[in-house]
């Protein structure tokens, strides 16, 4: 067994508005950055996972991020693993 | 009417803030109202249940997404499965979309405001426990309080709701952003429904309006149909 530590971000689905990122993105202008565009907010975990491998840790947060972290109606969730980096 | 007293069940997580007021309105409506814990999973003996509005755990995650977990929800999940009537207003409208007991999704409101005012609603469909014996197109004034109220659902599931007159309240001047200005819904059955706006802030003349009792009155005959004849076993 390994321990695979695991990112998990967290976007509203293309199509889904998002009032949040929408507001960062009209922000921006004022600060300087033109050409800033397609702001998308959300959210990120990262967490620890015990497995056999880095595959078997991939589904236990890809399934874990289904049924808790995302709401699937409206967000979808891409899971990455970041250490130990795989080989 | 019924001649036992409707008894509605009023579920309580930790962080909701609405039950008393949704038990009062209900009580001076001639029923009687017990609150349910969360960690309650048996809900026997009910004639409705409401998930009133609140914070239900802290909000944290998304709304309602750690209140599914509670064992109350098994039991809601089964009443609700055997027709009962089963009432989510606010946040419990986010912990229904959230145990996927309606369809869809609330995001925040399109302004990132929080809104905490009166709103006009019309009644556009008749079959939910909610507005069952309510004239459609009538106009109600019942408040709104929340920050994610915006309504939202694939074209699909929109389409069935509209097709299937699940939409039973619409917001007059949209205030969130809500897709079709949804601000209630009804399961298949028309016995689940969620609804952000609040009707036990609209039961008293002191509030400002009294037509929140329309809805909980129409809930309140939906659930005393259900125990004539035969009473409640």
């Amino acid at each position: 067994m390994g321990n695979f530590e695991a990112l998990v971000e967290v976007q509203l689905r293309p199509g889904i508005s998002d009032p949040q990122g929408a507001t960062i993105e009209r922000a921006l202008p004022a600060l300087g950055f033109t050409g800033v565009s397609g702001v998308r907010a959300g959210k990120a975990f990262r967490l620890q996972v015990e497995a056999p491998d880095d595959q078997a840790a991939r589904r236990i947060v890809e399934e874990l991020s289904e049924r808790l972290l995302a709401n699937p109606v409206i967000e979808a969730a891409s899971v990455s693993i970041i250490s130990p980096p795989p080989a | 009417m019924a001649l036992v007293a409707v008894r509605v069940g009023v579920v309580v997580f930790p962080g909701t803030n609405c039950e008393h007021d949704v038990a009062e309105a209900l009580v001076e409506l001639g029923a009687e109202a017990q609150l349910v814990w969360h960690g309650s999973a048996s809900l026997d003996a009910l004639d409705a249940v409401v998930l009133p509005g609140g914070f239900a755990h802290g909000d944290y995650l998304r709304p309602g997404a750690i209140a599914r977990f509670s064992p109350v929800m098994a039991g809601v999940r089964e009443y609700a499965a055997g027709g009962g009537p089963v009432v989510g207003i606010c946040n419990g409208f986010q912990v229904l979309t959230e145990a996927h007991l309606l369809p869809g999704a609330l995001q925040k409101n399109k302004g990132l405001t929080f809104l905490c005012r009166m709103t006009e609603l019309e009644v556009t469909s008749d079959r939910s426990a909610l507005t069952a014996g309510v004239e459609l197109g009538r106009r109600l004034l019942v408040p709104v309080n929340h920050f994610e109220g915006n309504y939202t659902a694939g074209p699909a599931t929109l389409r069935r709701l509209e097709d299937e007159g699940r939409v039973v309240l619409r917001y007059v001047d949209n205030p969130n952003g809500s897709v079709h200005d949804i601000a209630g819904i009804c399961n298949e059955g028309g016995n689940v429904v969620g609804l952000m706006p609040h009707p036990e802030r609209a039961s008293h003349e002191l509030l400002g309006s009294t037509d929140g009792l329309v809805l909980l009155r129409a809930l309140l005959a939906w659930a005393g149909a259900r125990l004539e004849p035969a009473g409640r076993g």
